[in-house]
C-alpha cells in the first residue's frame, strides 16, 4: 500500500515535467518556404498561393494592439492593413523571411510570436526541457531510495499477519 | 540534513521569484521600438489641417519629410477617436505655438482616422498651432512601428529619430527633448530658423488628400 501511495506521489510530477513541455506559439501554422531562405522566390504567384503565403506569414506576426493574437486572427483595423502590407510586400517578390525582417526592424523581435532561437530567447527553448530533466533526475532519486528503504514498519507488520 | 534541502530549495526558487520580480517591473504594453537611433521613415502625406500662422500649410499640399531635413521635427500621431490625444492636445499646440521661431517644425500625422472628424475634433479643441496630414493607408503609421495613439517621435537635424514617447506628450517632455535636439543643429541652422519660421521647402505638388471625403 505504502509503494502504491509513492508511485500515486511520482505520477503527478512526472504529468508535472511533461506538461512543462514547450506548446509554442499555439495555434500558429507551420512555418512557411521562410526556411528556405533569401535567395529564390517566385515573383508572379497565383492569387491563392499569395493568399495563402499571406495568411502564413500574418499568423507568425503579433497584432501590435492585441492580447497575444495573430495578426491573422485579428479583427482590429491596424492589422488589416498589416496584412494587406504583407501581401503587397509578396506581390512585389520578397520573401515571407524580408517581409518577417521588415516587421522586426519597425516593431523589434516582439513583433514575432515563435521569438528567434537565439541569446537571451535559448532560455525560453531549453527550460522546458532542463526542468524536465531535472524533474525525471528527482523522481529517479526518490523511488530509488523509497526502494532502498524497504517497506514501510506497518507494512511489514501488516503482511505478517 | 534539512539544511541541504533548504539550500537546493533555495537553488530553485530564488531564481523564480527573480525571474519573476523582473517580469513584474515591465510594463506589457510598453513595446520597445527600435526606431531611436535610425533614419526616421521618409514618407509624403498630404496635407488636410493647415494649422495656424505661423506654422500654416496649405491644404492638399504634399509634406515629403526628407525636405525638413536640418530641422528638429515633431511627429505626432493621433486621433479624433483617441481619447489620449485630447490629454496632450493644448500643451502640444501651445509648445508648438511658442516654438514657432525655432528650427522645429511640428507636424501631426492622422492614424486610422478620416479627415472629416478630425477637422471637426482639431475645432471642437480650439484650433491646432501645427499642420496635420493624413496617413489614410497607415503604412507610414507601420513604418514607425506604431501599436496605438497618441504617439510622437522626436526627429533630428540628421533625420534620425532621437527619441520615441508613447502616450500623451507633456510640455516638460517636449522642452527637454526639443531643447536637446535644437543645441545639437549646427550654428546656421540655429539662426536662419528665426528669420523664416515658415515651414520651408515642402513638395511643390498639391496632390488631392487620399481619404479625404
Amino acid at each position: 500500500m505504502r509503494r502504491r501511495s509513492r508511485w500515486a506521489i511520482a505520477a503527478p510530477l512526472v504529468l508535472l515535467s511533461l506538461a512543462a513541455m514547450p506548446l509554442r506559439a499555439q495555434g500558429s501554422p507551420p512555418q512557411t518556404a521562410d526556411t528556405a531562405g533569401m535567395s529564390i522566390h517566385s515573383a508572379t504567384l497565383s492569387d491563392s498561393a499569395l493568399d495563402a503565403e499571406t495568411r502564413g506569414v500574418a499568423s507568425q506576426l503579433r497584432c501590435p494592439i492585441c492580447q497575444g493574437e495573430s495578426l491573422q486572427d485579428s479583427p482590429s483595423e491596424l492589422a488589416g492593413e498589416m496584412r494587406n502590407l504583407v501581401k503587397t510586400q509578396l506581390a512585389q517578390g520578397k520573401t515571407p523571411a524580408e517581409v518577417k525582417a521588415y516587421f522586426v526592424s519597425k516593431y523589434g523581435e516582439w513583433i514575432l510570436l515563435d521569438p528567434r532561437a537565439h541569446g537571451f530567447n535559448l532560455v525560453l527553448y531549453a527550460a522546458p526541457y532542463v526542468l524536465l530533466v531535472i524533474g525525471l533526475g528527482v523522481i529517479y532519486v526518490a523511488v530509488k531510495r523509497w526502494s532502498a528503504n524497504g517497506p514501510a514498519p506497518e507494512e511489514s507488520q501488516q503482511e505478517q499477519h | 540534513m534539512n539544511w541541504k534541502r533548504s539550500i537546493i530549495a533555495a537553488l530553485f526558487a530564488v531564481p523564480l521569484i527573480l525571474l519573476f520580480a523582473y517580469g513584474f517591473t515591465k510594463d506589457p504594453n510598453n513595446i520597445p521600438s527600435p526606431l531611436p537611433g535610425r533614419m526616421a521613415p521618409d514618407f509624403r502625406l498630404p496635407v488636410f489641417a493647415s494649422g495656424e500662422p505661423p506654422t500654416t500649410l496649405p491644404v492638399g499640399d504634399t509634406v515629403h519629410l526628407a525636405s525638413l531635413r536640418g530641422q528638429v521635427v515633431v511627429l505626432n500621431f493621433w486621433a479624433s477617436w483617441c481619447l489620449s490625444c485630447r490629454d496632450e492636445h493644448r500643451e502640444l499646440s501651445a509648445f508648438a505655438r511658442r516654438y514657432a521661431g525655432k528650427p522645429v517644425r511640428f507636424l501631426g500625422v492622422l492614424y486610422n482616422d478620416f479627415p472629416a472628424p478630425a477637422i471637426n475634433w482639431i475645432q471642437e479643441m480650439g484650433g491646432q498651432q501645427y499642420p496635420s496630414v493624413n496617413d489614410a493607408t497607415a503604412h507610414t503609421s507601420i513604418d514607425y512601428g506604431l501599436y496605438g495613439v497618441p504617439e510622437t517621435y522626436f526627429i533630428d537635424g540628421n533625420g534620425r529619430v532621437a527619441y520615441k514617447q508613447t502616450g500623451p506628450v507633456t510640455d516638460s517632455i517636449l522642452t527637454a527633448k526639443v531643447d536637446s535636439l535644437i543645441a545639437a543643429l549646427p550654428a546656421a541652422a540655429k539662426s536662419g530658423a528665426a528669420a523664416d519660421s515658415a515651414l520651408p521647402a515642402l513638395t511643390p505638388a498639391r496632390t488631392s488628400p487620399k481619404g479625404a471625403p
